[in-house]
């Protein structure tokens, strides 16, 4: 590999503004619906009304009569349904293992409908309107059967999902570190709970949505509306339609939003493009907000037991893990994410020298679940930090102290993370100084004053705090490739196949490409958003882009400076010895000089490739303090601080935006949202009138802070993959608080969401209990 | 099948579009007349991506039906920005960083460009209530209200900043 030195130049760590917002601002996106083609048809998705039944059968015979209607498939009309292997099926992108074939999604059910909201049919008409009047005149016969809708101990005694699997347990994790059961046996102390963080995901302002070209004459696929992994939905697209991969292209757009959800492979990937080959027109199909609240991966929704043995002083022995993930239906493309990391992630940035985790796949009538930024995290950050606070109240040890305590000493970095399996990926925690970012929050949100407002009633509400420490993991690999190219105007091309879902990747990017070339921004050209413009991209995913495409920017640059001075070396006559390359102009010992535009027409290109198998951890500790209303349940957020180090600041405006984005993010997890399911398994948060996301009133007092005290030591560019760090700790904190404002009633929190009503619940009881124990 | 034609003014243009009776503001808006600046989060009336002004009120598009603004005036975002560049809203919410996927952001300047129009002095308070139809999923909102706050100036208000955290540090 090049070898390549770390960038430094006027740009990087500038609050650069934003490159895309100007289009933005002025109303010229084009995300996906805002693209129109000559004679496009419009698509409509007839999802099952019931979350468990057989079907029994499906008429479109008067739909597909309806005039304006083009053309209605089902099951019974894709290639495969009479193939023992049925229709086809979504792969799974991330851990794929041939155990999981079984629980793949058809991408229309044929047999069995498993959640409300499975596509079931599909219709193309001449308009969107059309198109979901003709979904009424589609007969839908389905035999209704029991739901299954917790995955509590396994799903036991749930309904089963799948005919001839033994229970809805349908895969499984177990990661271990040390001997957990030496470090039980005999210890002073162990405390056992059971926690639950409830159901909820990253609803994105922009519903899916995809538009598809056939080209009958080459014999092309164009797709509008991929974002986060276009090179891998692509290899999917090729796959189930059976074209070679150069004959498929994914254009990305502006996407509203990703957090994870959106941009994976879903049914309607594979059933815009199959009927835009099918009719030869143009199809669009635009996903609407209920739909979207019931098709887009959901997340979360874990219970876990969790053990914890210490030592008098509180110093950890060990802990162990049994957690149920609810995964919904069906396991997809990144379904598998959730139970490795809430295997693996539980001991965050502390020292749990023996540790045994048993994380189950449990399958129920639910919609299926994916990627939520800081997927598996955000849960084991809450059974750990819930638990810490408990176990420093047993000990009489200050929960400030019993973290100090157990925390990992930088001297004690590197450190394994519990290896887990089947199909382990190992990683350890690279760099940073845990203990020193816990006292820089204590510091910011200035704990000791605070502390005397512990569990206070003032002004009729009560008053607590809490603070915990978190670890972000970034930078999956395995590779991200960046073309650059010296074009005939002296201006350098920069071709990315990270995608850009909000996150400035471009404005990134291009800050750092301008740098390793000691070039003002305007002299580089970013692009990114098509299949067609590196060899293979992987995306943005796992806060991944800045690291990743980062480090293959600076490899271009340093391969790219070579090629120049190769080339002025030959016309200067001078060797390429006593050239030097400095801010665009090669400049000879001699003294002459020579611009990059006398370089044109010389193919001065290089596409690199960085490859990581390493992550990045960023670091630090979030501190709450909340005020809460005894009567009513509400919460206030009276302040919130969070501090991470992240490394490298690249740029500290899109940073700080990421960052409090993230968490109040985090807090719409941790008190409003929600998906309410029935016994039935009916969603009854079916819109955002139900299912709440934050407001400009709800959380005014965020503080937020990066530094950079301890950059990568795995790759040149020092910056870790920050982004998701924001909501990881955050329904551990707030559980916390709630605890510390409450302690007068005893309110011990052990499930999210914290909303008004389940508030106000735990006062009651604790009311109660407290009356009892005073009678007695 | 009992389509109406519907006249009215876009942008400070004058629009002549027929259409369903059924068809939504937005839907003509963005389908027929082709400004897709204005955009569609909810359908229901909770999201406010959807915000346009009509008559110097700002409304929800996706609740209201073409047929309904026959000789009104409305204005989207496009209608906001100058020739070139950005107006000096649109340039806080970039300096403020008030915008990441940009989805909402066009019901974020017609909300904030009719709420200054008639409030020029708006505290944060009052910024935070008048917003609080528009749903942003990316950015926390710190940064609109600051977006917001500095760019009062520009309508002859309250210009200075007040005291507090800065953006980036
Ligand atoms: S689209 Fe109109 S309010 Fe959401
Ligand atoms: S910037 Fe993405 S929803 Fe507001």
């Amino acid at each position: 590999m090049t070898i390549v030195k770390p960038v430094s130049g006027p740009v990087v760590g500038q609050p650069i503004e934003r490159l895309e917002d100007l289009r933005l601002l002025r109303g010229e996106g084009r995300y996906v619906d805002d693209i129109h083609l000559e004679g496009m048809l419009h698509g409509a998705v007839l999802r099952s009304p019931m979350a468990h039944g057989r079907i029994l059968s499906v008429d479109a015979t008067e739909a597909r009569a309806m005039p304006g209607v083009h053309a209605v498939i089902t099951a019974a009309d894709l290639p495969g349904h009479d193939h023992p292997d049925g229709v086809p099926t979504i792969p799974i992108r991330l851990f794929p293992n041939p155990g999981m074939d079984p629980f793949r999604q058809p991408v229309l059910a044929a047999e069995r409908v498993r959640y409300v909201g499975e596509p079931v049919a599909f219709v193309v008409a001449d308009s969107p309107e059309l198109a979901e009047d003709a979904l009424d005149l589609i007969a839908l016969d389905i035999e209704p059967l029991p739901a299954a809708v917790t995955s509590e101990n396994r799903g036991e005694g749930q309904p089963a999902l799948y005919e001839g699997q033994p229970s809805n347990r349908v895969w499984g994790y177990n990661a271990k570190l040390g001997d957990v059961e030496a470090a039980f046996n005999g210890a002073p102390y162990t405390r056992r709970e059971r926690f639950y963080v409830h159901r909820h995901t990253g609803i994105t302002m922009e519903t899916r949505g995809v538009l598809s070209q056939w080209d009958p004459v080459a014999g092309t696929m164009t797709s509008w509306g991929a974002a986060k992994v276009p090179f891998q939905n692509r290899k999917m697209l090729a796959q189930l339609l059976g074209l070679d991969l150069e004959k498929v292209q994914m254009i990305e757009g502006d996407a509203g939003g990703s957090f994870g959800v959106r941009g994976e492979f879903f049914p309607e990937d594979f059933l815009v493009p199959f009927c835009a080959r099918m009719l030869n027109r143009p199809v669009k199909w635009i996903e609407d907000r209920r739909e979207h609240l019931l098709a887009i991966s959901h997340a979360r929704d874990v219970h876990c037991d969790i053990e914890i043995a210490c030592e008098r002083d509180g110093t950890i022995r060990g802990m162990r893990v049994r957690a149920d993930v609810n995964i919904g239906a069906y396991i997809r493309t990144s379904t598998t994410i959730t139970p490795r990391n809430v295997s693996m992630f539980v001991p965050g940035p502390y020292r749990i020298p023996n540790f045994a985790s048993d994380v189950a796949m449990v399958v129920s009538n639910k919609s299926p679940t994916g990627t939520y930024r800081g997927p598996g995290r955000f849960e084991s950050d809450f059974f750990r930090e819930r638990l810490f606070d408990l176990v420093a109240g047993d000990l009489g040890i200050d929960r400030v102290e019993f973290r100090r305590h157990n925390l990992l000493r930088s001297d004690e970095l590197p450190h394994p993370l519990p290896s887990t399996a089947p199909d382990p990926h190992d990683s350890e925690l690279d760099s940073g100084d845990y203990g020193h970012m816990l006292d820089l929050c204590l510091a910011k949100f200035g704990w000791d004053e605070k502390k005397r407002l512990s569990g206070k009633r003032i002004d009729g509400r009560y008053h607590g705090i809490a603070v915990g420490c978190f670890i972000e993991g970034g930078a999956a690999g395995p590779a991200e490739n960046v073309r650059m190219v010296l074009e005939d105007d002296g201006k350098v091309s920069v071709y990315t196949g990270s995608s850009a879902v909000g996150q400035g990747v471009k404005t990134i990017l291009t800050q750092i490409a301008a740098d390793a070339m000691e070039l003002p921004m305007e002299r580089l050209q970013l692009f990114h958003g098509s299949t067609t413009y590196v060899k293979e991209g992987f995306g943005s995913f796992h806060s991944r882009s800045t690291v990743m495409a980062g480090n293959a920017a600076l490899i271009a640059a340093s391969e790219l400076r070579s090629q120049i001075l190769a080339a002025a070396s030959e016309l200067m006559q001078a060797p390429v010895e006593q050239l030097r390359y400095e801010a665009g102009t090669v400049c000879s010992e001699a003294g002459a000089t020579m611009e990059l535009t006398a370089l044109a027409g010389r193919g001065i290109a290089y596409e690199a490739t960085f490859r990581n198998s390493k992550h990045t951890y960023t670091n630090g500790a979030h501190a709450v303090h909340i005020a809460v209303d005894a009567e009513t349940g509400k919460i206030e957020i009276v302040d919130y601080v969070g501090i991470e180090d992240v490394g490298r600041k690249i740029n500290p405006l899109t940073l700080h935006g990421q960052a409090v984005g993230s968490i109040v993010q985090g807090l719409g997890g941790a008190l409003l949202e929600h998906f309410v399911y029935d016994g039935e398994g009916q969603m009854l948060s079916g819109t955002l009138a139900d299912y709440l996301v934050p407001l400009a009133t709800d959380f005014p007092n965020i503080r937020s802070q990066a530094v950079e005290l301890h950059p990568s030591p795995f790759h040149p560019l020092g910056a870790k993959g920050a982004g998701e760090g924001g909501t990881i700790p955050v329904g551990g904190m707030l559980g916390n608080a709630l605890a510390d404002a409450l302690a007068d009633f005893g309110v011990q929190p052990r499930d999210l969401p914290l909303s008004p009503a389940r508030v106000w619940h735990m006062v009651q009881q604790g009311r109660a209990s407290a009356g009892r124990a005073g009678e007695g | 099948m009992g389509n109406r034609t519907v006249e009215f003014e876009l942008n400070g243009e004058a629009v002549r579009v027929e259409v369903e009776p059924r068809t939504k503001l937005v839907d003509c808006i963005r389908h027929r007349l082709m400004r897709t600046g204005t955009h569609v989060g909810c359908e229901h009336g909770v999201c406010g991506a959807c915000t346009v002004i009509l008559d110097g009120e700002s409304v929800l598009s996706c609740l209201m039906l073409a047929v309904q603004v026959e000789g009104r005036s409305v204005t989207t975002v496009e209608g906001l920005s100058p020739a070139e560049g950005l107006s000096p809203l649109q340039a806080s919410f970039r300096k403020h960083h008030g915008l990441q996927c940009g989805f909402c952001t066009p019901g974020m300047i017609t909300a904030a460009h009719a709420l200054l129009t008639r409030e020029p002095d708006a505290d944060d308070d009052r910024i935070r209530e008048a917003m609080s139809g528009n749903i942003c999923r990316c950015t926390g909102y710190l940064s609109i209200v600051e977006a917001i706050r500095e760019a009062r100036a520009a309508y002859g208000g309250a210009s200075s900043m007040p005291a507090g955290e800065v953006a980036a540090q």
